[in-house]
C-alpha cells in the first residue's frame, strides 16, 4: 500500500497496464514527453517509449478516431482528452462509431478504448474548463461512463476501463486530484493523504464498473452523487445534522440500480446532487430510477441540487457550484416534508 | 468606388438542359506523366498532383512509365470483376426499384477504382470504404448471396437487420464496417495504421471517401495524423464530380486539385485517371510499397464520374444534365479494359458476350439463394429480440429488463392473434 493523491493513483493504473499488457498504448495532447498537463502521464513514457505513448496533434477528433483505429487493430488505447469541454470535436467518433461499431457490425468490429478527460469546475477555469458533461455521454447506447471520487476508485476502475472489451468514457474530477474538497474554497487544501482512500495498493487491482459504492451509512435520508459532490455532500450533511446515507453513484452507466434503490427504499427520502447543469442532467435519470423504483417507500418529493442552467461562469463560480449551503438546504427539505 | 467583398458561390458547369462541360478537366495524355522512385521526396513529386497518371491511350494501348505489366490473365480477372460488380448493381437497383430492398447505391463508372486498388493490395491489408466501393468485396471472393442478405435484412443479413443496405463489413476479408456517416473511417484507417507499425507489421490501410466529404473535418484529422506519424497507409480520394447535387467546387475543387490537398500536409499527392484500371492500379502499387517501406502515407485523387444517381433516393435528372455521363472525357473503365485485352489479342465481343451472360445467371442465382433467407415482406425472419445484442459485449441489466419487455410484450400479442384467429384448426 501506499498514499496516493488522484493523479499518482491514475498514473500507477496506466503504469501498470502498459506493464502488464502489450496492447496498451497511451496518447493525447502532451501526454508523451511533458507528461500531462495535469501530470497524470508523467514519466510514462519515459518508461516505455514514444510508441507507446504518445504525443498527439491538437485535434480531439482525431485522437478518438486513431485509438478507434488502433483498437480495431488489437490495441487497447487509452486516449485523454485534456479536458472534458474539449471533447466535443471528437463527439461523432464516439457517437457514430465509437459506441456503435459492434453493434453495427453485428460483434464483428469492436475498440475497447478508454477515454480519459477531467471534468469540473472550481478551479477558476470559465466556461471551457470547468464542464460536467456526463450525461451528454449516458445518453449514447454502446458506451460506459464512469466517475471516480477518491484515488483508490480512481486506479481501481481505470484498470477495469482499459481492460474491459467495451469503450469508456473516465471522467476525472479534477477538482479533487490533490485532494478531497468539502465545498469551502476558503479553507486551507486538504491532502489525500489523510483519506482512507487516499491508501491504494501499488499493484494490480479492479473496482468493478457497474458498482456503486456506500460512502456513509444513514437512516434518514439518501444522497446520490458522485465525483467531486461526494466530498461535498459529507460536509452537507454535517453541516445539516441529518443521519444521511450517501451513495457514490461512480459508474453512471451502466448504473447500479439495486444500490442506490435499496438505499432510497431504507430511508424513504432522497437528494440527488450533481455539479453539472440540471435541466435533463443525469441527476433526471437518477430521480425517475428511484420513482419508478421506490415510489411507495418515499416520505418527501425528491429533490435535486445542482449547477444552475447556465454555463459555468469564471467570476461566479462558487455561487454556480453548488456548495454544502444548497445541499444542506435540500436535506433539510426532505426531511421537514410530510 | 469603394472596394466590397463578393461571395462566391460555386456553381457546376451545366445544369438540366444545359450543354454538359467537362473542360474545367485537366487532362495529360496517356504516358506522359513520370514515375519517380516510390522513396522520392513529396517536394520533388509535386508535379503528380496537378498532372494526371494514364496508361491507356487513345488505341487502347497500355504505354508510359506507370505501365504495371500485368499478365493478361490478370487483366481478364479485372475486367471479370468490374463486370460483376457492375452487373451486381444493376440487378440491386431493379429490385429495389420493384420495392424488394428498401434502398442502393451503385457504384456505375467507378468500379475501376475499387477493382484495382482491390487487386494492387494484398489480401492482409485492411480496407476501411466508403459506401461505393463493393468491388473490393468482389475482388476478395465474397460471396455475393451475402451481400444481398445484408441488403434484405434477412435470417443471414451479417448485420442482423441493423443497417441499412450496403453498409457491409467482412472481418475474415479484412474490410472495415461502413458506417453511414461519412468520411469518419479515414482518420480510424490512419489509427489502424499507426497500431500495424506499433506492433511491426507488414499490413498497410487503405480508406475511401468522396471529393464531397472530403470538406468533413475527419479528412483533415486523418491527413494530419497520417503526415506527422507517416502512417502506412493511403488515403484515397473518389472524386466523382457529384456529391448528390452539389458539384466538386461545392467542396473546394475549383482552386486546386484534391490531390495537392496531399504535399499540403506533406504527404505525395497522386491524381488519376480513375477510369484507367491499369492507372489506378499502378499508382495504387506505388503508394502501398512506399507505405511498406516507411515512406508513409500518399493521398490518391481518383478522377472519376458517378455515372449513376448517388442513391435510390434522389434523381440526378433534377440537378445535372440527364446525358452528362456520355460526355464523360476519361469514358467507361470497363470498356476501356476491354478494349485493351481486344487490342492485346486477348479477348473478344463474343468472349465478353459470353462472359456477361455467365456473371448475370450467376448474379440471378445468388438473389434466389438469397431471398431463400427471407425477405422484407416474407419468409423467415429474424429475431427481434437480437436487437438487444451487440450493444455491448456483455449485456447489462438494463437491456436485460428491455428484451424481456419485448419478450412478453410479442408473447401476449401472439396469445391474442392465436384467440381472434377463427378456429378452424380446433375442429379437426
Amino acid at each position: 500500500m501506499a498514499r496516493m493523491n488522484m493523479v499518482q493513483a491514475l498514473n500507477s493504473a496506466m503504469d501498470v497496464m502498459l506493464e502488464r499488457d502489450p496492447r496498451v498504448v497511451i496518447l493525447g495532447e502532451d501526454v508523451g514527453f511533458f507528461g500531462g498537463v495535469f501530470r497524470v502521464t508523467d514519466g510514462l513514457q519515459r518508461k516505455y517509449g514514444e510508441h507507446r505513448v504518445l504525443d498527439t496533434p491538437i485535434a480531439e477528433g482525431g485522437i478518438i478516431a486513431a485509438a478507434i483505429g488502433m483498437g480495431v487493430n488489437g490495441l487497447k488505447p487509452v486516449a485523454e482528452i485534456q479536458f472534458a469541454d474539449y471533447i466535443y470535436p471528437g463527439f461523432d467518433q464516439v457517437v457514430s462509431e465509437l459506441a456503435r461499431l459492434r453493434y453495427r457490425s453485428a460483434g464483428e468490429f469492436f475498440a475497447p478504448v478508454t477515454i480519459r478527460t477531467p471534468c469540473g469546475g472550481g478551479i477558476r477555469g470559465g466556461q471551457t474548463h470547468s464542464q460536467s458533461p456526463e450525461s451528454v455521454f449516458t445518453h449514447v447506447c454502446g458506451i460506459k461512463v464512469v466517475m471516480p471520487s477518491n484515488p483508490y476508485d480512481a486506479k481501481g476502475l481505470l484498470i477495469s476501463s482499459i481492460e474491459d472489451e467495451d469503450p469508456v468514457v473516465f471522467f476525472e474530477p479534477k477538482r479533487i486530484y490533490n485532494g478531497p474538497f468539502d465545498g469551502d474554497p476558503h479553507k486551507p487544501a486538504v491532502p489525500w493523504s489523510a483519506h482512507p482512500r487516499g491508501e491504494v495498493p501499488e499493484g494490480h487491482y479492479r473496482v468493478p464498473i457497474g458498482r456503486a459504492a456506500l460512502v456513509r451509512e444513514g437512516k434518514e435520508v439518501s444522497v446520490l452523487t458522485y465525483g467531486t459532490m461526494v466530498h461535498v455532500a459529507e460536509a452537507a450533511v454535517r453541516l445539516a445534522g441529518v443521519d444521511a446515507e450517501i451513495v457514490d453513484v461512480r459508474s453512471m452507466a451502466p448504473l447500479d440500480v439495486d444500490t442506490l434503490c435499496t438505499s432510497v427504499c431504507k430511508t424513504g427520502r432522497c437528494v440527488v446532487v450533481h455539479e453539472a447543469t440540471r435541466f435533463s442532467g443525469y441527476g433526471a435519470e437518477l430521480v425517475a430510477t428511484v420513482q419508478e423504483q421506490c415510489f411507495w417507500n418515499l416520505e418527501a418529493p425528491v429533490q435535486r441540487v445542482t449547477g444552475w442552467d447556465t454555463p459555468y461562469p469564471h467570476a461566479f463560480e462558487w455561487e454556480y457550484f453548488p456548495g454544502p449551503a444548497r445541499i444542506a438546504a435540500a436535506l433539510k427539505q426532505v426531511m421537514e416534508a410530510a | 468606388m469603394t472596394p466590397r467583398s463578393r461571395l462566391h458561390v460555386p456553381a457546376p458547369p451545366a445544369r438540366p438542359g444545359q450543354e454538359p462541360d467537362f473542360s474545367y478537366v485537366q487532362i495529360s495524355p496517356a504516358g506522359a506523366v513520370n514515375r519517380p522512385d516510390v522513396t522520392a521526396s513529396v517536394r520533388d513529386i509535386e508535379n503528380l498532383a496537378l498532372e494526371m497518371v494514364r496508361v491507356l491511350d487513345e488505341e487502347h494501348r497500355a504505354v508510359g512509365p506507370w505501365d504495371p505489366r500485368l499478365e493478361a490473365s490478370e487483366l481478364q480477372v479485372g475486367l471479370r470483376h468490374m463486370l460483376l460488380t457492375r452487373l451486381f448493381d444493376d440487378r440491386m437497383q431493379k429490385i429495389q426499384r420493384q420495392g424488394r430492398i428498401s434502398f442502393y447505391i451503385k457504384s456505375t463508372g467507378e468500379e475501376a477504382v475499387a477493382v484495382a486498388q482491390g487487386m494492387a493490395l494484398q489480401p492482409g491489408d485492411m480496407l476501411f470504404p466508403s459506401y461505393r466501393q463493393q468491388g473490393l468485396h468482389v475482388v476478395r471472393g465474397r460471396n455475393l448471396v451475402e451481400l444481398m442478405c445484408q441488403c434484405l435484412s434477412n435470417t443471414h443479413d451479417m448485420c442482423k437487420g441493423r443497417q441499412m443496405p450496403i453498409m457491409y463489413h467482412w472481418g475474415s476479408g479484412n474490410i472495415f464496417t461502413i458506417s453511414g456517416n461519412l468520411a469518419t473511417q479515414f482518420p480510424q484507417a490512419v489509427g489502424w495504421a499507426m497500431a500495424a507499425a506499433i506492433k511491426g507489421e507488414d499490413r498497410i490501410a487503405a480508406s475511401w471517401l468522396g471529393e464531397g466529404s472530403s470538406a468533413e473535418a475527419d479528412f483533415h484529422y486523418a491527413m494530419t495524423f497520417a503526415a506527422v506519424y507517416q502512417a502506412p497507409v493511403i488515403l484515397n480520394l473518389v472524386n466523382n464530380q457529384w456529391a448528390i447535387s452539389t458539384f466538386q467546387g461545392f467542396a473546394g475543387g475549383e482552386h486546386k486539385t484534391f490531390a495537392q490537398r496531399g504535399p499540403g500536409y506533406g504527404m505525395p499527392g497522386i491524381r488519376v485517371d480513375g477510369n484507367d484500371f491499369l492507372a489506378v492500379y499502378a499508382v495504387t502499387q506505388w503508394a502501398a510499397q512506399r507505405a511498406r517501406q516507411s515512406g508513409g502515407p500518399t493521398l490518391i485523387e481518383h478522377v472519376t464520374y458517378r455515372a449513376a444517381a448517388h442513391s435510390t433516393s434522389d434523381d440526378p435528372a433534377r440537378y445535372r444534365p440527364k446525358e452528362e455521363w456520355r460526355a464523360w472525357p476519361l469514358g467507361d473503365p470497363v470498356t476501356r479494359l476491354k478494349q485493351h485485352l481486344i487490342a492485346l489479342g486477348e479477348w473478344s465481343e463474343e468472349r465478353h458476350g459470353r462472359l456477361e451472360k455467365e456473371l448475370e445467371a450467376h448474379v440471378t442465382a445468388c438473389w434466389k439463394e438469397a431471398e431463400s433467407y427471407g425477405t422484407l415482406t416474407g419468409g423467415p425472419s429474424l429475431d427481434p429480440l437480437t436487437m438487444f445484442e451487440d450493444v455491448f459485449k456483455e449485456m447489462p441489466p438494463n437491456l436485460v429488463r428491455q428484451r424481456e419487455e419485448l419478450r412478453a410484450l410479442r408473447s401476449a400479442a401472439a396469445a391474442e392473434r392465436r384467440q381472434s384467429a377463427p378456429s378452424v384448426a380446433k375442429k379437426g
